[in-house]
């Protein structure tokens, strides 16, 4: 059941990592680098599963908030060309 | 199977012209070198990886790619040389892996040496119960020191360097105001 889980989901990453090389744009590329967190988070608690140790779920938590924080870091700099745009306004204003 | 992604990742990574792919690219390594180390049951490792080099890594690397030109414009040369030595150097690196003991083995010469000390007395002689804790702090305690020692210097040299970029930034602007 946990094998079959993890061959599943070693696929979705093979498949998420092929659009990411071959994503024509970038907001592919953002998707695909996200969608290969979330990938990770799954793999490490079915992982943790397949060996009898889910004490690992925790650390599951910690890679969620890395994701959302790489993720908003470049949606952000294509956004605004800048991570720190406020700081910038603020000083030319 | 993992190692093969990996492997697929770093080469997209060297043949990527957009640097923005590549900020993107050496996240996704991360975190699939990150699966490769919870695979391998090193989970704290695992995250260190997945925090430095999926988090923090690609924040720098994206305030680095404003400070310059975000596509790579130098053509690419063949050097045969550096083929050569790359590929040489990982022969020598496998060929010293043949002699090692197998994966997980309890009778290797490196769970023989201190090991078993360790795990015995380790409670009794620090009073830490955490064993991993009580080699960091205790046993290596002087290691310990002389990391964080670099890492301290390391940051004050990054401080000054700052400070002073930061300094005539202001002198050049009281300047133009003057003038």
């Amino acid at each position: 059941m946990f094998a079959a889980a993890t061959a599943a989901i070693l696929v979705a990453l093979s498949l998420a990592i092929t659009r990411a090389i071959r994503g024509p744009t970038v907001f592919d590329r953002v998707l695909a680098g996200n969608s290969v967190g979330t990938l990770a988070i799954m793999l490490l608690a079915v992982t943790g599963f397949l060996t009898g140790r889910p004490e690992f779920l925790d650390i599951g938590l910690t890679y969620g908030l890395l994701n959302l924080i790489s993720t908003l870091a470049v949606l952000k700099f294509f956004r605004h060309g800048d991570l720190a745009y406020a700081a910038d306004d603020e000083q030319r204003s | 199977m993992l190692l093969t992604l990996l492997a697929v990742v770093t080469m997209a990574i060297v043949r990527q012209r957009s640097l923005f792919g590549v900020a993107i690219l050496a996240g996704i390594y991360s975190f699939v070198m990150a699966s490769v180390l919870i695979v391998l049951d090193a989970v704290d490792v695992a995250m260190t990886e997945a925090s430095v080099g999926a988090g923090v890594s690609t924040v720098l690397l994206l305030a680095t790619l404003h400070l310059i030109n975000s596509t790579e414009t130098r053509p690419i040369r063949r050097n045969l040389l550096a083929l050569f030595f790359s590929v040489g150097t990982g022969a020598i690196l496998v060929w010293g892996t043949l002699i090692l003991p197998p994966f997980g083995t309890p009778d290797a010469a490196i769970h023989k040496h201190v090991a078993p000390r360790y795990i015995a007395d380790s409670v009794k002689e620090t009073g830490i119960p955490n064993v991993v804790t009580s080699i960091l702090a205790d046993y290596r305690g002087y290691d310990t020191l002389g990391e964080t020692t670099v890492i301290f210097t390391a940051g004050i040299g990054v401080l000054l360097l700052l400070h002073r970029a930061r300094r005539r930034g202001r002198a050049v602007d009281e300047a133009e105001d003057r003038g």
